[in-house]
């Protein structure tokens, strides 16, 4: 007997994408949230792309805090390179975004439940049956034909299927942020700083969130991590450039910029989103590629239930999707985000001075990736590579 | 060893992410290394982006 057709551990937007597919097909669907709040605490800088947005429901006004249409990137020594960004963009307010997400998914009917902490799974014969979890301080445990792990970074529900999900130091940005008031930006545009200076082997961002709020934070690469601390510089960072910011929130987090796992399928077990490994490799944004495999893996429960196996094989067709819609993009990414992992200070200084010298009109992504290609002719090769679907 | 600095975890979860071994346990507002599990190859250290954790070996962690 199973109380559920289907567990979803954690109640992010891969969370709410997969328990929406599950239950909007007639499963009966539980999605459990460890924390007190579906939405909070905001580990993210919450940027999102109106065309990828777009291909799961229309932007709702009160989800944005910020529409953008411009991109600043400063180099090492701070040229800023300004475009128009080829797409309108939003800093969202996650808060609220998560929220609509979840709400969305019991409206097709799938139970919520927050102050869930799964701390077990029900494993027998090899597969998973169940999870173990606790509410207010008491053992529960439910029974369930699929279990979905869509619990972030740290993806302990991985872990206990005996998924191995271990990053290396190289594949993961380690990430503070802080949301600050009191900060005069433009409102319509978002600012990176590249380089060792600010952000070692990642960047550092200023996100617009109205009412003269914004995110700052950064990504220090793991392996640099030792040497820089992510807290400390965005500190530093407000005390030079924004004197006047108040803190209003700060968040910590790890931002993997993996592959997606080898295997992201179990018996009776499927992972998503950052617990997969999804997130944009280059870019580091995760709710887009998050959403995709949520709303993914709950389409493929739909179908291994209804086809009674819930095995490796049963699921097989999970991973053949996501590499189709998100996973083909993502290996390309991440080629070229291993290209520019090693790209120096002074190239990126010598590429935004080219940058500089093209009138702002004719900055194209096309321009840009020339001015970096010259200096990293390796990523032409990727790049083709992407166009050309091999 | 590797050692949790009291009351300052944000319990983010990198640390877990990058264990080889996953000897760091983290529960709800809870975080714990496994001595037993522990290689104490400090990698965990290193990624924590508010220095939460540290090890009673010859200090060599972040600049402070």
């Amino acid at each position: 007997m199973t109380d559920y057709d289907v567990i979803v551990v954690g109640g992010g937007p891969a969370g709410s994408m997969a328990a929406h597919s599950a239950a909007s097909q007639g499963l009966k669907t539980i999605m459990l949230e460890k924390d007190r709040d579906i939405g909070y605490p905001v580990r993210c800088g919450e940027a999102i792309g109106d065309v990828g947005l777009r291909q799961f429901m229309d932007p709702q006004p009160e989800w944005i805090a910020a529409t953008i249409t411009k991109i600043r990137m400063r180099s090492p020594n701070n040229t800023p390179i300004d475009f128009e960004s080829d797409q309108i963009g939003y800093i969202l307010h996650r808060r609220i975004f998560d929220y609509a997400l979840a709400n969305r998914a019991s409206q097709v009917g799938a139970e919520i439940q927050t102050r869930a902490y799964v701390d077990g799974l029900i494993i027998e014969n090899e597969a998973v049956r169940g999870v173990q979890y606790q509410y207010m301080g008491e053992k529960r445990s439910l029974r369930a034909k699929l279990v979905i792990g869509a619990d972030g970074v740290e993806s302990r529900v991985g872990r206990m299927a005996g998924i191995r999900t271990s990053i290396k130091l190289r594949h993961i940005e380690s990430a503070y942020q802080a949301t600050v008031g009191n900060i005069e930006i433009d409102q319509s545009m978002i600012d990176f700083y590249v380089g060792r200076n600010w952000a070692p082997g990642g960047y550092l961002w200023v996100f617009p969130k109205r009412d003269g709020m914004a995110n700052v934070g950064l990504g220090v690469i793991g392996t640099l991590a030792r040497d820089y601390n992510s807290h400390d510089l965005v500190h530093k960072f407000l005390k030079e450039y924004y004197p006047k910011a108040t803190m209003l929130t700060s968040v910590c987090g790890g931002v993997p910029i993996a592959q997606t796992l080898k295997c992201i399928t179990g018996n009776g077990i499927m992972l998503t989103g950052d617990a997969a490994r999804m997130v944009n490799p280059v870019s580091g944004g995760g709710i887009i590629s998050g959403m995709h495999g949520g709303k993914i893996a709950g389409e493929v429960a739909v179908e291994a239930i209804s086809a009674g196996d819930v095995s490796v094989n049963g699921l097989r067709e999970y991973p053949k999707r996501w590499r189709k819609v998100g996973g083909k993009n993502h290996e390309t990414l991440h080629r070229i985000s291993e290209t520019i992992y090693d790209i120096t200070d002074e190239q990126l200084n010598k590429i935004a001075e080219r940058l500089s010298k093209t009138p702002e009109k004719d900055r194209t992504l096309l321009k840009i990736f020339t001015a970096v290609a010259r200096e990293k002719p390796r990523i032409l090769l990727d790049v083709t590579r992407a166009f050309a679907g091999v | 060893m590797i050692l949790v600095k009291d009351n300052r975890c944000d319990f983010c979860g990198t640390c877990v992410a990058v264990c080889p071994v996953d000897a760091i346990e983290l529960r709800e507002a809870d975080i714990s290394i496994i001595h037993e599990t522990c290689i104490d190859c400090d990698i965990c250290i290193w990624v924590c982006p508010i220095d939460v954790l540290t090890s009673d070996q010859e200090p060599e962690g972040k600049n402070d």
